[in-house]
């Protein structure tokens, strides 16, 4: 890493209120270009309001969010979506029984040309199928046929779709919460390596999860909530998993760590 | 780094899954029924296997056909219309009464009635999208008031001063020896037009997406609650159409029209192989569960069994298709 890293996405002092309850007490968020980057907490720790800030489910009370270093107020997820950062839920967020290149291109189906497409809104089906194919391809996910329903394929598989779709449509950052969360062991890992592809063609990716072996597969660095604000980010390479999980529940503080643990 | 031992791990599971046979005959299921019922009543009646009494179910069934290609759309977004054939039937007399009262010109007529049925389509639709109510609770509830509507503002009269225009689609015309119904015509047109639509547009797709998940196809920022909005009163126009062609084919507007076809509607749909639990189905198929109904109905009688025994028929005919459905679904999952 450079020692100047380029920042995507920043907000510095978010706060957001719940009634009595302060989910956000003036938390800082950085995400780097081209790197995963884990965001782990206890129940609590203000983990999800954050990311819900991020992707414009809610709006905070104070605080400002940054995109490449502009700005933005994002009211719904509708306008994150519009600035080119793209959620992954955590249930499949995939229609079963329609085919995978539907889903791929579901709310944004490409119409013929013309007033064909304009007036009668008429799909170009040839057109959406060979740029699923590329997509597909571009991730290396090989899945035989477009054409068939998402409901025959596995958990993970299904999963691999919703990932690829934010793939492909998002333009800045993917945010993924608890991808891995409703998948077995194979299906989980197969899901880590498209995140790990995704990174490496140049989308960085926000990784909410709770799964410590895979928060460490697969981040570059882990943002540790806490309290509402953000404690540490830290390097997995120099931080075992026991101290993470330590800083995370308050076990220990973030400045009992060594040096070069931070990043 | 770990990335080259799980690069083919996709391919695996999708490889094995035979996908592409069983769903195919779970599509074709209706037709075979359709076939076997035909067969069966051939041997029954003479008559029955002849062009001029297929024009004559085609006939017999146009106007619950009209309605169905509605209660499809609504079914295939997981919810079901109870109130189809009662809001026909008030619409039937809308166009009459308004006709007949007023002295409206036909055209105008038929539009006052189409209007009053897409209102009660817009009706249901916000109840479900607005305040979230369960279909089948707003459309029981629809049901009864387009019911009374009907009754008080026709004063249980039927309707027979009409306009020569709107017992044009109730006419035939000759072709060879068999007479071809117009009304069956624009039928088969709103069917393939529609069928087109569901198929070819972004519109049709997002129906079967809002039936299939809707939580999943309002995430990727397609407006759930607009495209149920739509479907209902889209639905709304087609018993619109069906009430157009009930007073044409009766040459009177009917107060009490439209209470057989308000579950023969949903029969054909099921029997069509559209699922309840939304999102799955083909349009064509209900053409061919209307016509199954139909051919049951035509075959009975011709058979001299009395219409009690054909109203058993159709009940039995539901449940075996809604079982096959159940049954085909735990199959592909």
């Amino acid at each position: 890493m450079t020692n100047q890293p380029q920042l995507v996405m920043q907000a510095k002092g978010l706060v957001k209120r719940y009634g009595q309850v302060t989910a956000l007490d003036g938390a800082d968020f950085e995400l780097r270009a081209g790197e995963i980057l884990a965001v782990i907490g206890d129940n609590g720790a203000g983990k999800s309001s954050l990311i819900k800030c991020l992707s414009g489910a809610t709006i905070p009370d104070e605080g400002q969010i940054l995109l490449d270093g502009r700005m933005i107020h994002f009211k719904s997820p509708m306008d994150a979506r519009k600035s080119g950062i793209e959620t992954v839920y955590q249930d499949l967020a995939v229609a079963p029984a329609m085919t995978i290149a539907e889903n791929l291109f579901m709310g944004r189906e490409l119409l013929r040309p013309g007033w064909l497409g304009k007036f009668l809104r008429l799909l170009d089906k040839q057109k959406m199928l060979e740029e699923s194919i590329s997509r597909m391809n571009d991730l290396k996910v090989g899945i035989r046929s477009m054409t068939q329903p998402v409901e025959t394929l596995s958990g993970g598989q299904r999963q691999c779709v919703a990932v690829a779709r934010a793939a492909a449509f998002a333009q800045h950052v993917v945010i993924m919460d608890e991808p891995t969360a409703a998948l077995g062991v194979k299906e989980g890992n197969m899901v880590l390596e498209l995140i790990r592809r995704v990174r490496d063609k140049g989308l960085p990716v926000v990784l909410i999860s709770h799964n410590m072996p895979h928060v460490f597969e697969v981040a570059d660095r882990i943002h540790i909530a806490r309290l509402g604000k953000r404690v540490a980010v830290v390097n997995p390479k120099h931080i075992s998993m026991s101290e993470t999980v330590a800083v995370m529940t308050g076990a220990m503080l973030a400045d009992a760590l060594p040096e070069k643990a931070h990043a | 780094m770990r990335g080259s031992l799980q690069t083919l791990a996709l391919t695996s599971h999708a490889d094995d899954m035979n996908t592409s046979t069983l769903p195919s005959i779970a599509k074709l299921g209706p037709f075979i029924a359709l076939l076997l019922a035909c067969a069966f009543f051939a041997t029954q009646n003479e008559r029955f296997l002849t062009l001029q009494n297929f024009s004559l179910i085609l006939q017999q069934i146009m106007v619950v056909g009209v309605i169905a290609i509605g209660q499809t759309l609504i079914i295939l977004t997981a919810g079901i219309d109870l109130s189809c054939g009662m809001v026909m039937a008030l619409g039937g007399i809308v166009m009459t009464k308004f006709a007949a009262d007023y002295g409206l010109s036909a055209p105008v007529a038929i539009a006052c009635g189409m209007a009053v049925t897409m209102l009660f389509g817009l009706l249901n639709g916000l109840l479900v999208t607005r305040i979230k109510l369960p279909s089948f609770i707003v459309t029981l509830g629809t049901l009864n008031i387009a019911f009374a509507i009907t009754q008080l503002y026709s004063q249980s009269q039927t309707v027979t001063e009409i306009p020569a225009g709107m017992t044009f689609l109730g006419t035939t015309f000759m072709l060879g020896n068999t007479s071809i119904g117009y009304g069956v015509l624009l039928m088969l047109a709103l069917y393939l037009a529609t069928w087109l639509w569901l198929r070819e547009t972004a519109p049709g797709r997002h129906i079967y997406a809002v039936g299939n998940s809707p939580e999943a196809t309002r995430l990727t920022g397609i407006p759930t609650d607009r495209v149920l909005l739509g479907v209902y009163v889209l639905a709304g126009l087609f018993y619109g159409i069906a009430a157009l062609l009930s007073v044409a084919r009766t040459g009177a507007g009917d107060p009490n029209a439209g209470q057989t076809e308000n579950l023969d509607a949903i029969t054909a749909v099921v029997l069509g192989g559209t699922s309840l639990f939304g999102g799955r189905g083909m349009l064509l198929g209900t053409l061919i569960g209307a016509v199954i109904v139909g051919v049951f109905r035509n075959g009975l009688t011709l058979m001299g069994v009395s219409s009690v025994y054909q109203v058993l028929a159709t009940g039995i005919l539901v449940i075996l298709a809604v079982a096959t459905d159940q049954m085909s679904r735990k199959g592909v999952r």
